[in-house]
């Protein structure tokens, strides 16, 4: 026999059916009905395999604290590592058990158990280490992992997220909660009350009471009410998972909006912590067999979802509340035998293979029973309270642990206070209150519904018969504990490591105290001397989604977008991410490489279009801007005249090439930092952490407006031709290499300014970003005569590769110094401080064997060098690298490999031939220059 | 998620914010009369305390670098202060 539902009661609609299938077979519930409620009540006993041994589990609890009837389910939702008891039933779910093949009422690696003394804690690290545990380890996890990821396409959407302050967040809304909210409500304070139940009440919704000369579960409702009344929020399937830093709060709220769920921010002033109390279990035999569950679970099920949890129950207790459960199940008339500790009865075993048969007790007699129903006293819910460095202390009386010293902010009240009484409750919740500075007022009346509490200790001990369990998710047994103790892992935080107590979904909150107090007593200690682990969010598992929200992919990251976006789609262009920016990789069809040959050779023989707007364009402004520049880059900037530019290195303070760049001084006190499109913000950042370090703040300005323009540049021996076709005669005199000149382009107002990456006569016109449009059709129409043709990224790169020119860290790494580069002048030259100089004159800067950055040709007809290929050499009968190629392309203009590298002593090696080794692989290169392309540069004036 | 105040633009998330550096830490000037402890101390060392703390902190919004004062085992803040715009040059 097994659970089944009862004719009435409960707060289930037994009218409205809902179907849904477990591990295959169809299960039929009723609307209101969890996964675990409906399961119970078709007579599912067997819900789940154990962690380790594949053992029988069934239902435990009818919460949060639930360790066995772990779920997947998919269909019309998606969950991964669900708990039965907090998942609404739904029809057309399909709900799997998770440690199970094929099914949980038969499983394949059952047998397993029948080797538990084999198994003990570490077993499989102990066991597998031959060759190495990682060969073993994907089979072992297989058979002990939880749930299923939901597959591609399935997956959940991205939940809301909510920030909000408040005067008062109550967590939990049980009696405690929603007294505590209606006070704080009444006196005018802005309160957020959530509870994690689908149903506001807590207790109040299993157990009898009275408040205020009502029912418990009407004062609820009409609670809920009058806080609605008072504008105060109410969520429930919500849980305040975690306490952080300055007191946030954060709230998941389960299925907030069509399915969405939706995480919450909670700023409050106050906390109020009534949070209830989990029960715990009882150490016999076989504790953990299907039928056996929690008493005031076993309760919960009947009054709310209208399930005994059996026909011939026995309630097992060692507490007063435990009684008063028994009590209850008895007068709604289910057969109810009582265990109670304290009166000398307990159970010495469960009996029974896949489900409760009967139990012996330590007299050695028998009941016939088809449940068992337990309750091993109660732990308060004091986990946010740990979190946010609140101290436990130890309580005899109670047998449990409690809030001691109060911290700033959060209040305790009811269960989670150690008060199980109404009476008290109410006690708690005044004093919460006046914790809270808040006046508690009048507080309802409400009658006496528990006795006193009262327990007597009733926890595992050492060599006890039989198998019997403290921690039903991770399967850890008394004997478990015990081995941990003898191999001396007895710091609780070993403990836990050792034993895995207290890990996975559930963090252990069935069964953390009673696995303590057992290693208690086997290392002659106190309860409290052996402590309990650092509690840390969250209490209860969190779907990534919750925490990413919106926050993903481009919305985590957006990409930078060219004004010219569209004009490049339309022209054929690829378009590929470059330092956050989505440009053009190159035009039209065909693989990528051959038309960056194509693209590349044509800006050689006649003139190429290319969008440069993702240049930086940092303006540095005011009577200290050039005094700021030369401290900034390592290159002097002060002498440069107005109207010309200059090409400069940006050193770290610890010398390293930070990024490159050219400044363009438009007048005395104004210039254009042209920094990598890659490093704006860093270049940013940068200057202005020098601005305001060294120099007068009202003297010099920063100001980014790389948006702000856009930059199309024409580039090759025709560009000239191209820009006075465009109606711009502007002689060599007048905008000469490397100067700068502000000048009208039809009706554009545009900057044109002739620097060159290369190679060739180069013009980068730069004009406000929203008629970029009309400068690109401008050009384009103009160079239509000279064959004019737009260029992606891929070709400029080999562009520039012929002339040796470098691109920040791809030529360059997280050790590259100037002199590394070649750029000794300044070094020498510059009379002022600048950025990272001490760090050029230490030994490491300074050694003869650095790298340096140089070019290689290919000795053979195989075609490019791979880039990260090593030049190698042998020293003292030893393979050892000089360094590696940064660079590697076909030349379509010398029509040949080239590459560029760092290499150690590069300079002195000019003309040297060394090894190239790429995966096993060895060919010869010579090093030359890194130009090997116009080397007198002629072409820039071409 | 902690809040820090910038002196310009009032309390924010500490997402909107980067560290900088120890306060006070000036630089040694001087090239070749620095001395290599000194530069490694200035490069490398930061006075990582356990407990309170004066720090160079930027607020990324406004670029604004400012000294905050905090706690940091308890991440309390106690107090922020704008820089003087009479710089050290
Ligand atoms: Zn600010």
């Amino acid at each position: 026999m097994t659970a089944y539902r009862v004719a009435t009661g409960g707060l289930v609609d037994r009218s409205k059916t809902i179907r849904f299938t477990f591990d295959g077979k169809t299960v039929e519930a009723v609307e209101g009905d969890t996964i675990a409620s409906a399961l119970l009540a078709s007579g599912v006993s067997i819900v789940a395999r154990s962690f380790k041994y594949h053992r029988p589990r069934g239902v435990w609890g009818a919460g949060v604290e639930e360790p066995n009837a772990i779920v997947d389910v998919s269909g019309p939702v998606s969950l991964t590592n669900a708990r039965a008891t907090t998942v609404l039933a739904r029809n057309g779910m399909i709900v799997c058990s998770v440690n199970a093949a094929p099914t949980a009422v038969s499983d394949r690696n059952a047998f397993i158990d029948r080797f538990a003394r084999f198994i003990p804690a570490a077993f499989y690290y102990k066991t597998f280490m031959f060759p190495t545990w990682s060969l073993f380890e994907p089979s072992i996890r297989k058979m002990a992992g939880l749930g299923t990821i939901v597959p591609e396409g399935a997956a959940v959407p991205a939940a809301d997220q909510v920030n909000v302050g408040c005067d008062v967040l109550v967590v939990g809304a049980g009696p405690a909660g929603l007294l505590a909210a209606l006070r704080a409500a009444e006196t005018g304070c802005k309160v957020i009350l959530c509870d994690d139940g689908f149903a506001v009440g807590g207790s109040l919704l299993h157990r009898s009471c009275s408040i205020d000369g009502m029912d418990g579960r009407s004062w609820a409702d009409e609670t809920v009410a009058r806080l609605h009344a008072l504008g105060a929020s109410v969520l429930t399937r919500t849980t305040a998972f975690g306490i952080y830093d300055h007191g946030l709060v954060a709230l998941s709220q389960l299925d907030a909006v069509n399915g969405r769920d939706r995480l919450w921010r909670v700023r409050p002033g106050k906390v109020i912590l009534a949070t209830g109390a989990i029960e715990r279990s009882l150490p016999f035999a076989n504790n953990d067999r299907p039928g056996v569950m929690l008493a005031e679970a076993g309760l919960a099920y009947l009054k709310r979802y209208g399930v005994a949890p059996g026909r011939k129950v026995v309630v097992a207790t060692n507490n007063s509340v435990g009684k008063a459960t028994a009590d209850e199940l008895s007068a709604l008339g289910i057969s109810v035998t009582l265990v109670d500790s304290r009166n000398g009865s307990e159970i010495a075993t469960v009996n029974g293979a896949k489900h409760v048969e009967s139990v012996t007790l330590s007299d050695g007699s028998t009941i016939t029973c088809d449940a068992v129903l337990v309750s091993g006293g109660f732990t308060p819910t004091l986990h946010l309270y740990c979190q946010a460095k609140g101290k436990l202390t130890w309580d005899e009386t109670l047998q449990t642990f409690v809030a001691g010293a109060p911290v700033p902010g959060i209040s305790v009240a009811g269960a989670a206070a150690a008060c199980f009484d109404i009476a008290l409750v109410v006690d708690s919740v005044r004093l919460a209150l006046s914790q809270c500075e808040i006046d508690a007022g009048n507080t309802p009346a409400s009658a006496l519904s528990l006795p006193a509490f009262d327990i007597s200790p009733a926890w595992p001990k050492a060599g006890q018969s039989g198998r019997v369990w403290i921690d039903l998710q991770n399967d850890v047994t008394a004997k478990d504990i015990e081995l941990a103790a003898r191999e001396n892992f007895v710091s609780v935080e070993h403990l836990k490591r050792y034993t895995t107590l207290g890990m996975a979904t559930d963090q252990g909150k069935t069964s953390n105290l009673a696995g303590i107090a057992l290693m208690a007593s086997l290392t002659d200690r106190s309860i409290p001397e052996v402590g309990t682990t650092t509690y840390r969010p969250p209490f209860t598992p969190v779907p990534f989604t919750s925490l990413s929200g919106a926050r993903q992919e481009t919305m985590l990251n957006p990409p930078r977008r060219l004004a010219l976006e569209e004009v490049h789609r339309a022209m054929g262009a690829r378009l590929m991410e470059y330092g956050g920016w989505i440009r053009p990789s190159h035009y039209g069809e065909g693989p990528m490489e051959e038309a960056a040959q194509r693209e590349a050779l044509a800006a050689r023989e006649s003139v190429a279009i290319f969008d440069g707007s993702p240049l930086g364009k940092i303006e540095v402004v005011g009577p200290q801007a050039a005094e700021l520049l030369d401290f900034v880059f390592y290159n002097s900037m002060s002498s440069l005249k107005p109207g010309r530019c200059r090409y400069g290195l940006i050193l770290s303070e610890s010398g390293l090439v930070y990024d490159d760049g050219v400044v363009i001084r438009v007048d005395e006190n104004r210039f254009i930092v042209s920094c990598s499109s890659s490093h704006v913000a860093g270049v940013h950042t940068m200057l202005e952490s020098w601005r305001q370090d060294r120099f007068s703040t009202d003297k010099v300005f920063i100001h980014n407006a790389t948006t702000a323009y856009a930059t199309v540049t024409l580039s090759g021996p025709k560009s000239k031709a191209v820009l006075e076709a465009a109606g711009l005669v502007i002689d060599d005199a007048t905008l000469a290499h490397m100067t700068t000149s502000e000048v009208s382009l039809g009706d554009l107002a545009v900057r044109v300014t002739r620097v060159s990456f290369t190679g060739d006569r180069s013009y980068e016109v730069s004009v406000r970003a929203d008629q970029a449009e009309r400068l690109w059709q401008l050009l384009s129409e103009s160079g239509k005569p000279f064959g004019i043709a737009p260029i992606g990224m891929e070709a400029l790169l080999i562009l520039r590769a012929e002339k040796g020119y470098i691109v920040i860290g791809k030529d360059t790494d997280g050790t590259t110094l100037p002199m590394d580069l070649g750029m000794n002048g300044p070094l020498k030259s510059k009379r002022v401080e600048f950025s990272g100089n001490r760090s050029l004159l230490t030994a490491e800067a300074t050694r003869p064997d650095r790298p340096n950055f140089i070019g290689l040709e290919v000795m053979d007809d195989g075609g490019p060098f791979a880039p990260g290929a090593h030049g190698i050499e042998m020293t003292e009968g030893r393979l050892r690298s000089l360094g590696y190629i940064t660079s590697s392309y076909h030349s379509p203009t010398l029509n040949k490999p080239i590459a560029l590298a760092l290499i150690e002593r590069g300079y002195s090696r000019i003309g040297d031939i060394i090894e190239v080794q790429h995966l096993g692989a060895r060919r010869r290169a010579r090093i030359c220059a890194p130009c090997v392309f116009d080397p007198e540069g002629d072409r820039l004036n071409g | 998620m902690q809040i820090f105040t910038c002196p310009f633009c009032g309390p924010r998330s500490e997402t909107e914010f980067h560290f900088v550096g120890d306060f006070p830490k000036p630089r040694p000037d001087g090239m070749a009369k620095v001395s290599a402890e000194m530069w490694s101390d200035y490069l490398h060392n930061q006075n990582n305390p356990k407990g309170a703390a004066s720090e160079l902190w930027m607020h990324m919004a406004c670029h604004e670098i400012f000294r905050m004062d905090r706690h940091t085992v308890t991440h309390e803040v106690t107090g922020s202060y704008a820089l003087s715009s009479e710089a050290q040059s």
